[in-house]
C-alpha cells in the first residue's frame, strides 16, 4: 500500500503517477474519460432493464420471460398470421374459381402455379421427386404421356381422389391381372407377349415370337391396352406404343410386369389438402411442359 | 483530475478570414456561380422520351434501375459505364492535381464552395474580421443572440436550398416539387433533404477548415501527387525576406525584402494559415493570399506576385536569378499530357461503346430439375429460362431461334405443343425483360450433352440481335 507521501505527481501533466516504471517509461494514473464511464454505467442500466422487459434468464425447467411478453416464437407466429391473411383472398378466388377457368384469368392461374410449386416441394415430392421428374413407378410429371390424361380438369381429379386408394371408391381404378403368377398364361406365352410389345414399341424387328404374341394380345391385353396397344386413359392403361415406360421398357422389366403385374397407388388428397391447394398443385403440374388442353366437353360441363 | 497544464490537441482556433477582391476572387465567384447554376437547373431540364420512359433529361430512377443522362440510358447491367465515367472522375483529378496542385480543393469542392457562401453570410450580418473577432468575444446579449439567430437562419435556409435539390435528381422534379411541398412525398425525400440540409449546415457553418485539415483524406493523397513542377500557392521568400514594416524599409533601403508585414495573407486564409512559412497542408490552394497581397503591393508601389502560383521548380530558378515563367508555360508536361491522353482515351472507349451497343439482349438458363425430359414420340426435351432485354423505350417483336442443333423445335408454355416450330416469336413491352420458358425438343440421337445458341432477332424495322451459348443434355 502505497501511502499519500509516496504518490508522485508528473510534472508536465500533473497527473498521478503510478509508482512504476520500466526503462525509464512511467505509467501516469489518468482517470477514465468522463464520457467513456458516463456510457459504461449506462449499458450496465441498459442490461438490468433488457433481462427486465425481456426474456433473459434460463431457470430448471423454464425462462425468465420477461415483462414485455415478448418472444420469438410469438413473433413468428404473428409473421405466419400476417402472411396467412395476406394470401387467403388469393386462395379464395383460386378455390372459388373453376380449374378449367383457371387460365383465362392469368393473374390467378401465375399465382396457383407459384402456390402449387411450393404445395408440391412439401406433399408430392417424396414420389415424384423435386422436379417432379417421377422415378421408376412414379411417373414423370414433366412429359407428355398420361395415364389418365393431362388436362387440368383431369390432373385435378387424379390429385383429388387418387389412384387404386383402397378406402376410397371414387378413386381412380386400373387392374392389370397377374398372368404368370396367376397362371393365366404360361411361361412361354408371357415370353411371346414381351416380345409383341418390344415390336409395338419399335424396339425389336417382328419374329416369330412376336407374331404368337401378338395374337395373345389380341386375346388378354387389348381390352385395356387397346388392339394398336395405344392404351385407355379411361382405364388407366398406358399407351405400349410409346418412348415412355413407367417402369422400364427392357425385356426383363416388361415380363416382370405382365407375370406380376404392377399396382402403383396414389393417396387421394381431399381429405388432407383444401380445394384450393389441390387446384394449385393441379395448375403447377399442368404447367410442367407436358399440360394438354382442356377437352371442350369437360370445360362444358365442369363444375 | 484535469490536465494541469498542456492538452493533448490545440485548441481551435477561430478563423475570421478577411473580405478580399481581386481575380482569384471574382474566378471562385464565377465558378460558383456556374457549378450551382448546373447543379440547380440540371434537374429541370425536360428531355423526351416517349410514352414509356420519363422525360427528365438526367434522372437516377433508383425505383427501375435505371440511370437516363439525355440521350444515354444505362441499365444496371451496364454498370461498367458508371465504373468508366468514376475512373474519368479519377484520372482527371490526377490530372489537374498535377497541373495545378489541390485546385480542386480551392475551387470546386462543395466543402470549400459553401464554407465560402456561409463567410459572405456571415460577413453581411457580423461584418468584416475585426467585428466577428469582438463579436464573437462579445459577452451574449440580446443584439448578439438576433444577430447569431439571423446569421444560422440563413445559413439554414442556404442549406435546404442546396443540399434539398439533390432530390430531384432521383425522381421527377417538377412532381417531387409539389409533393414535397404538399406534404405526400416519400419518406426517404423529407430524410434526404434533412440529412443534407443539417450536414451543409454544419459542415459549411461550424467545421470549415477542420475538416479540410483534420477530417479529409484527400489533401494526404493529393499532395503524395503534387511535385515540384506542380503549380501550388508560393510565397516567394527570397524577394519577400527579411520583413519589414514600410517605414523601417523606407529607413534602411536594400536591408530588407517586399513583404511588409502586413499580414493580409493571413488575415483572408480561410484555413487560418501563414502561407509565408512555406507550403503547408492546411493551404486549399484557394490564392485568396495571392489577391490580398497583389494588392498591397499595388498600394506599396511594389511589383505584383511576392506570393503566386508557382512550381516549387520555377521558384527555386527563380531564386536563383532566372525569369519568372508564365503560368501556362508550366501546365504542359509528359506527365499531365499522359494523363489526359490516358483520360480521353477511356472517354472515346466509352462513347464507342455506347454507340455500338445493341438494344436487345437475351441470357438463358437451362433448367436442372430434371435435366431432360423423354417424351412419348421418344424425342427428348430439355426446358430453359430465357429473358429477353429489350432497351428501347417502345414494344418491340423478336423471334428467338436456335443455332446448332439439329431438327430441334421450340415451344413455350404459353402456345400447344403441336404449335412447336423451329423458332418461336414474342413481344416484349418496353423497357423490359420478358420471361420466356422455352421448350426445346429434339431427337434422341445426339451427344449426351450439346452447346449451342440461343439467337434473338428484333423483327421490326431497325432489327438488332444477340446471342447467348447454352447447352442440350440428353440421357
Ligand atoms: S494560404 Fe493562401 S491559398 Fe492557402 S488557403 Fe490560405 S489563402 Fe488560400
Ligand atoms: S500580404 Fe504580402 S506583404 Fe502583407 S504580410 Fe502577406 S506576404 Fe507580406
Amino acid at each position: 500500500m502505497a501511502d499519500a507521501s509516496d504518490k508522485r505527481i508528473d510534472t508536465a501533466t500533473g497527473t498521478e503517477l503510478k509508482g512504476h516504471e520500466w526503462d525509464g517509461i512511467a505509467e501516469l494514473d489518468t482517470p477514465l474519460p468522463r464520457w467513456w464511464l458516463w456510457t459504461f454505467y449506462a449499458t450496465i442500466l441498459f442490461a438490468i432493464g433488457y433481462c427486465i422487459a425481456y426474456p433473459a434468464w434460463p431457470l430448471v425447467s423454464d425462462y425468465t420471460r420477461g415483462t414485455l411478453g415478448w418472444s420469438s416464437r410469438g413473433t413468428l407466429e404473428q409473421e405466419l398470421a400476417a402472411r396467412e391473411a395476406q394470401i387467403a383472398p388469393i386462395h379464395k378466388a383460386i378455390a372459388d374459381t373453376s380449374i378449367t377457368d383457371l387460365p383465362g384469368r392469368p393473374h390467378l392461374m401465375q399465382a396457383a402455379v407459384e402456390g402449387g410449386r411450393a404445395a408440391f416441394k412439401v406433399h408430392c415430392v417424396q414420389c415424384h421427386g423435386s422436379g417432379a421428374a417421377g422415378a421408376k413407378g412414379y411417373p414423370n410429371l414433366n412429359d407428355d404421356d398420361w395415364l389418365w390424361g393431362g388436362d387440368l380438369a383431369t390432373i385435378e381429379r387424379t390429385i383429388v381422389d387418387g389412384v387404386r386408394n383402397p378406402d376410397h371408391d371414387a378413386t381412380r381404378q386400373s387392374i392389370m391381372p397377374a398372368f404368370g403368377r396367376d397362371q393365366l398364361l404360361t411361361g412361354t406365352q408371357v415370353d411371346d407377349l414381351v416380345a409383341h410389345v418390344r415390336v409395338i414399341s419399335r424396339q425389336d424387328k417382328p419374329g416369330a415370337a412376336s407374331q404368337r404374341g401378338a395374337r395373345l394380345f389380341a386375346d388378354n391385353c387389348a381390352v385395356c391396352h387397346g388392339a394398336d396397344g395405344k392404351g385407355s386413359r379411361t382405364l388407366g392403361a398406358p399407351n405400349l406404343t410409346d418412348g415412355i415406360w413407367l417402369y422400364g421398357g427392357d425385356a426383363g422389366t416388361i415380363r416382370e410386369t405382365i407375370w406380376n403385374s404392377r399396382q402403383g397407388v396414389m393417396p387421394r388428397w381431399d381429405d388432407k389438402l383444401d380445394k384450393a391447394t389441390i387446384r394449385m398443385l393441379a395448375a403447377y403440374v399442368h404447367s410442367l411442359g407436358g399440360g394438354e388442353a382442356t377437352p371442350v366437353e369437360a370445360a362444358n360441363g365442369a363444375e | 483530475m484535469p490536465p494541469a497544464s498542456g492538452d493533448l490537441y490545440e485548441k481551435r482556433k477561430g478563423v475570421y478570414p478577411k473580405a478580399v477582391d481581386g481575380f482569384y476572387r471574382r474566378l471562385k465567384w464565377a465558378i460558383m456561380a456556374v457549378t450551382l447554376a448546373i447543379y440547380w437547373g440540371t434537374p429541370w431540364i425536360r428531355w423526351d422520351r416517349g410514352p414509356y420512359a420519363p422525360d427528365q433529361a438526367v434522372l437516377v430512377d433508383l425505383a427501375h434501375r435505371r440511370f437516363y443522362m439525355f440521350a444515354i440510358e444505362i441499365w444496371p447491367h451496364e454498370f461498367y459505364y458508371v465504373a468508366g465515367l468514376l475512373v474519368m472522375a479519377g484520372i482527371g483529378l490526377f490530372l489537374v492535381t498535377s497541373a495545378v496542385g489541390r485546385a480542386w480543393c480551392g475551387y470546386a469542392c462543395p466543402q470549400t464552395v459553401w464554407t465560402d457562401l456561409y463567410q459572405h453570410v456571415e460577413r453581411f450580418i457580423d461584418g468584416d474580421r475585426n467585428a466577428q473577432i469582438r463579436l464573437a468575444k462579445a459577452p451574449w446579449s440580446a443584439a448578439k443572440a438576433a444577430r447569431r439567430l439571423a446569421k444560422w437562419g440563413v445559413w439554414l435556409a442556404i442549406a435546404f436550398l442546396t443540399g434539398g435539390a439533390w432530390i430531384f435528381y432521383f425522381a421527377d422534379a417538377p412532381t417531387l416539387q409539389r409533393e414535397f411541398w404538399t406534404g405526400s412525398a416519400a419518406p426517404v425525400a423529407y430524410g434526404t433533404v434533412g440529412v443534407l440540409t443539417a450536414t451543409t449546415f454544419i459542415l459549411g457553418g461550424f467545421l470549415r477548415e477542420q475538416l479540410c485539415i483534420y477530417m479529409c483524406p484527400w489533401p494526404r493523397i493529393q499532395t503524395a501527387m503534387l511535385d515540384e513542377k506542380s503549380l501550388v500557392v508560393t510565397y516567394k521568400d527570397w524577394r519577400g525576406e527579411k520583413r519589414a514594416s514600410l517605414k523601417k524599409a523606407e529607413a534602411h533601403p536594400g536591408d530588407f525584402g517586399d513583404c511588409i508585414d502586413c499580414n493580409q495573407c493571413v488575415a483572408v486564409c480561410p484555413t487560418g494559415i501563414d502561407i509565408r512559412e512555406g507550403p503547408q497542408i492546411g493551404c486549399i490552394t484557394c490564392a485568396l493570399c495571392i489577391d490580398a497581397c497583389d494588392k498591397v503591393m499595388a498600394q506599396v508601389g511594389r511589383p505584383r506576385g511576392l506570393i503566386d502560383y508557382c512550381t516549387q521548380e520555377d521558384a527555386e530558378a527563380e531564386k536563383n536569378g532566372a525569369p519568372s515563367r508564365p503560368i501556362l508555360r508550366t501546365l504542359l508536361r509528359p506527365r499531365t499530357i499522359a494523363y489526359a491522353a490516358i483520360w480521353t482515351s477511356i472517354g472515346a472507349a466509352m462513347l464507342f461503346a455506347l454507340g455500338a451497343r445493341t438494344r436487345i439482349d437475351i441470357a438463358a438458363q437451362q433448367d436442372r430439375n430434371p435435366i431432360f425430359v423423354r417424351l412419348s414420340d421418344g424425342a427428348i426435351r430439355n426446358a430453359y429460362m430465357v429473358k429477353v432485354r429489350n432497351m428501347e423505350a417502345r414494344p418491340r417483336p423478336v423471334r428467338v431461334k436456335v443455332e446448332g442443333l439439329a431438327d430441334a423445335r421450340l415451344w413455350t408454355d404459353a402456345m400447344p405443343r403441336d404449335a412447336a416450330a423451329p423458332s418461336v416469336t414474342a413481344t416484349v413491352p418496353a423497357d423490359s425483360v420478358a420471361k420466356l420458358r422455352i421448350f426445346i425438343a429434339a431427337p434422341p440421337a445426339g451427344p449426351a450433352r450439346q452447346d449451342f445458341r440461343f439467337t434473338v432477332t428484333a423483327t421490326d424495322r431497325e432489327g438488332g440481335d444477340a446471342r447467348e451459348p447454352a447447352r442440350f443434355e440428353r440421357p
